[in-house]
């Protein structure tokens, strides 16, 4: 019995008993910020590595040319202090900051990026972000074999600290490119010390050997539970950081993260379960945040289909949904309902289609399209990811297509990865989809429904679609360029390949100890702005 | 027998997983064809099957799992390592509570049969074993994580404290399943001659049931007690998504829903191995302890 009493106390004692204070609380006195942060990162390498958690650890550890504004807008300096463009916008010229230096405190010249950039656009490292650097002369060619001279890249290092870039086009969004992670430079020595250029396995991302030029400097990093990054005293504005901690949380089972701010574990939440959401706007809970987000949910309808192939049919079903009632009845998030691919106000991009609620005239399409009867429409199947608000949202369309045109329709939940594949091989009629801009320009939306591109997945081609999204990439004059985006949308919705459900939010709980952290369209918040503070 | 077992489990799992729709790089933002290319160069997935079955078997061989697909950088032998300590821990103290709980409990109620000490305990226990993990660790997280704020909610090692609640959700089910196997042991045990002996040499009652009723007695749970170990290893996926603990068994399912081919093959391996291994045991424990199968 002794023995049985002793395993049980020693039991408690490895679990260990202390101190009562919580994260949060303790953080708030030694200035470190704990975040939720979904998943674990698949790596820290940003030629790399996809997806939002790698890059909330990243915008802390490195940085580009630029940096996005964490108020929206216009692009701040980064790497490049001032940067000019020339008169056709095709040659962009970038001056680096004289004190930019790398964690271990070598200078940041314009050498480390024409190696960065040619280490993305080697094709071996198998970087899925490629196309990000597409728009400069030769990027294409040299990524996909055409050249091999890597000279025919249109990028220079006049100087240690002048970096010249040619572009094809006059590119309005490049400077927002530049705020992406996967156009960030990397050490060139420090890669090179664990690998070749081209090592999608090098251990140069592990503590102790990462070297970047970020604000903050990777101290350690446990494998599914959290990573920790530190003020870097080497960043060349250390003076405008005021953490001197970040704990990046892994936090992939959404229930639990919740449970982890309510105890004070964390001071923001990655996301927010969807039904927790509606108690919380009920509560008037003052943590929760619900900020425009730049992303659209859509379902996807595949063109190939003998069904679907008739615009008429498409746009017969776009017109018989109720999208304010979706947002008010299923969703409850905040979410806006959608009329248009791109997010309205995206960098001030306001598009003009209109899909109303209209069952009536959904029905004459149908008719138009040769279904006298609904009895004649053959039975159509939804594709969806299984998820239970993805459920919900297939659920209420299904009921709002029987109800208004009369139509079966079954719902199949798949595997993410089945899912994926079936929607890749056109192996689906309706698909959910969501879409969320890498960079704040109607571009990142509108390319995705190019001919050949890989997201696509509709199998609709449309060649003045086509033209005049390539067209208004040409142009420097950003009211004409809008106008050219928009008559694409128009000819876009017109066809509907895709149906446009609602707006993104991103619903969040923020400690209201966290100080500028403000919201903005791409959810970019770059940690030298954020400090934490009682009020 | 081990050794073709395991074999045959990798090579049916290599194959089997190749089969599953999907690929490791799929993703909602899809890879160019030429990205996909140059990937599925990179980690040899452009061979024939034959040939990348013959290279991961003589990788196995080597002890050599491979890289993670979904990790760049990252070896599933590297993986494994950092998760399994941390599976094994939390499996250590369930099965430590659950041995504690359930032997107590059951020993008692098979003394006191009939009486509340029998029925609360057995109720108890039927409850633990039909609530399942899921709801109790939540369950226990509101009560004691956020009403009481007396443990942390989630975690390993890293807030004071934050052992307890894993352990207990994960043991509690356990424990459940071994009060009743024990409480069932003791009684058949308890109504033998020998006990009766015993007890006629003058034996105190705590001499009789420690030295010779529970040996036998407790038979049952020492049989269950290896395949248990091997389904908390395995089967810790659960109470570790709570928690957000980091072992083994959050590798495991999501290198599935990620085709992570490699993490799959890996872990289905170093699972079945600890199965085989643990059955094993449990046979050589149960062997010791009755003297009837001993001569057998």
């Amino acid at each position: 019995m002794k023995h049985l009493y002793l395993a049980l106390t020693v039991i408690i004692f490895i679990s260990g008993c202390s101190s009562s204070v919580s994260p949060v609380d303790d953080g708030l006195e030694k200035g470190i910020f704990h975040i939720g942060n979904g998943a674990e990162p698949q790596g820290l390498d940003p030629h790399i590595v996809t997806g939002v958690p790698e890059h909330h650890i990243l915008i802390s550890l490195c940085e580009g040319l630029t940096t996005s504004n964490p108020m929206g807008g216009e692009n701040l300096p980064g790497v490049a202090e001032s940067w000019d463009v020339s008169e056709d916008g095709t040659i962009y010229t970038f001056y680096l900051q004289k004190n930019g230096k790398w964690s271990n405190g070598d200078p940041l010249t314009a050498d480390d990026l024409v190696w960065s950039w040619k280490r993305i656009l080697t094709a071996s490292l198998g970087s899925q972000y490629p196309d990000m650097l597409y728009y400069v002369k030769g990027a294409y060619e040299y990524h996909s074999g055409l050249t091999n001279d890597f000279k025919d890249v249109g990028i220079e290092a006049l100087d240690d600290y002048t970096f010249r870039v040619h572009l094809k086009n006059p590119t309005p969004f490049f400077l927002g490119l530049l705020s992406h992670y996967s156009t960030w430079p990397v050490h060139k020595d420090t890669v090179l010390k664990h690998g070749d250029i081209d090592d999608r396995n090098g251990q140069w991302t592990r503590p102790g050997n990462f070297v970047c030029n970020g604000a903050f400097q990777l101290k350690s990093w446990e494998l599914n539970s959290k990573i920790v990054v530190t003020k870097s005293p080497t960043y060349w504005d250390a003076d405008t950081v005021k953490l001197n901690e970040i704990h990046y949380h892994v936090t992939t089972n959404i229930m639990t993260e919740d449970r982890m701010f309510r105890s004070g574990q964390i001071h923001t939440t990655y996301t927010l379960p969807s039904n927790k959401c509606t108690a919380y706007i009920a509560d008037k809970n003052p943590a929760l945040k619900i900020d425009p987000y730049m992303g659209t949910y859509f379902y996807r309808l595949n063109t190939k289909d003998p069904i679907l192939k008739d615009p008429l049919v498409r746009r017969a079903l776009a017109f018989s949904i109720n999208r304010e009632q979706l947002v008010d009845k299923v969703t409850k998030c905040g979410q806006l309902p959608a009329y248009s691919f791109t997010p309205p106000g995206a960098a001030g991009y306001e598009p003009n289609t209109e899909i109303s609620f209209d069952p009536e005239y959904a029905k004459s399409l149908l008719k138009e399209a040769g279904y006298e009867s609904t009895e004649d429409f053959p039975k159509l199947e939804i594709l969806f990811n299984t998820n239970e608000d993805h459920r919900k949202i297939a659920l209420a369309i299904q009921q709002m297509w029987q109800q208004n045109l009369g139509i079966d329709v079954q719902l199949v939940n798949q595997d993410w990865k089945v899912y994926l594949a079936r929607e890749m091989i056109g192996d689906y009629q309706v698909s959910r989809a969501g879409w969320i801009g890498d960079y704040e320009d109607p571009n990142t939306f509108l390319d995705l429904l190019r001919p050949n591109r890989g997201n696509n997945k509709t199998g609709w081609e449309n060649a003045e679609y086509d033209s005049l999204v390539e067209q208004a990439n040409t142009l420097q004059d950003q009211d004409l360029r809008y106008e050219l985006l928009s008559k694409a949308e128009n000819i876009l919705i017109n066809e509907m390949p895709i149906i446009p459900l609602y707006t993104y939010v991103r619903a969040y709980q923020l400690s209201p100890d966290v100080k500028g952290f403000y919201p903005n369209y791409l959810d970019h918040h770059h940690p030298k702005y954020i400090y934490l503070e009682r009020d | 027998m081990a050794v073709p077992v395991i074999l045959a489990v990798a090579t049916m799992t290599f194959f089997l997983v190749k089969l599953a729709p999907g690929g490791p790089f799929d993703s909602e933002k899809a890879v160019s064809p030429q990205v996909l290319k140059n990937l599925n160069e990179v980690y040899n997935l452009d061979a024939s099957q034959w040939e990348q079955y013959t290279d991961y078997m003589s990788g196995l061989l080597q002890g050599d799992f491979g890289p993670s697909f979904k990790y760049p950088g990252r070896s599933v032998t590297e993986m494994i390592g950092i998760g399994l300590p941390i599976t094994f821990e939390l499996a250590l103290y369930a099965i430590l509570i659950a041995v504690i709980i359930g032997v107590l409990a059951g020993v008692l109620a098979a003394l006191k049969r009939n009486t509340l000490l029998d029925f609360i305990p057995m109720a108890i226990a039927m409850i633990g074993i039909c609530v399942p993990t899921f709801l109790m660790g939540p369950l226990l997280v509101l009560i004691f994580g956020i009403q009481l704020e007396w443990l942390p909610v989630s975690g390993w090692g890293q807030l004071a404290g934050d052992k307890i609640l894993p352990s207990v959700t994960l043991g509690f089910a356990y424990a459940a399943y071994i009060a009743r196997l024990s409480r069932g042991g003791m009684l058949e045990v308890l109504n033998q001659d020998f006990i009766r002996t015993a007890r006629a040499k003058g034996l105190t009652e705590i001499m009789v049931v420690t030295k010779h009723a529970m040996q036998g007695g407790l038979i049952p749970v020492v049989s269950f007690l290896g395949p248990a170990v091997a389904g908390l290893l395995a089967g810790s996926f659960v109470v570790e998504t709570i928690f957000q603990i980091p072992g083994l068994g959050r590798f495991y399912v999501e290198a599935a829903l990620n085709r992570d081919y490699t993490m799959i093959l890996g872990t289905t391996i170093f699972f079945s191995a600890m199965i085989v291994f643990f059955n094993l045991l449990s046979d050589l424990a149960a062997l010791w302890l009755n003297p009837r199968s001993r001569d057998v």
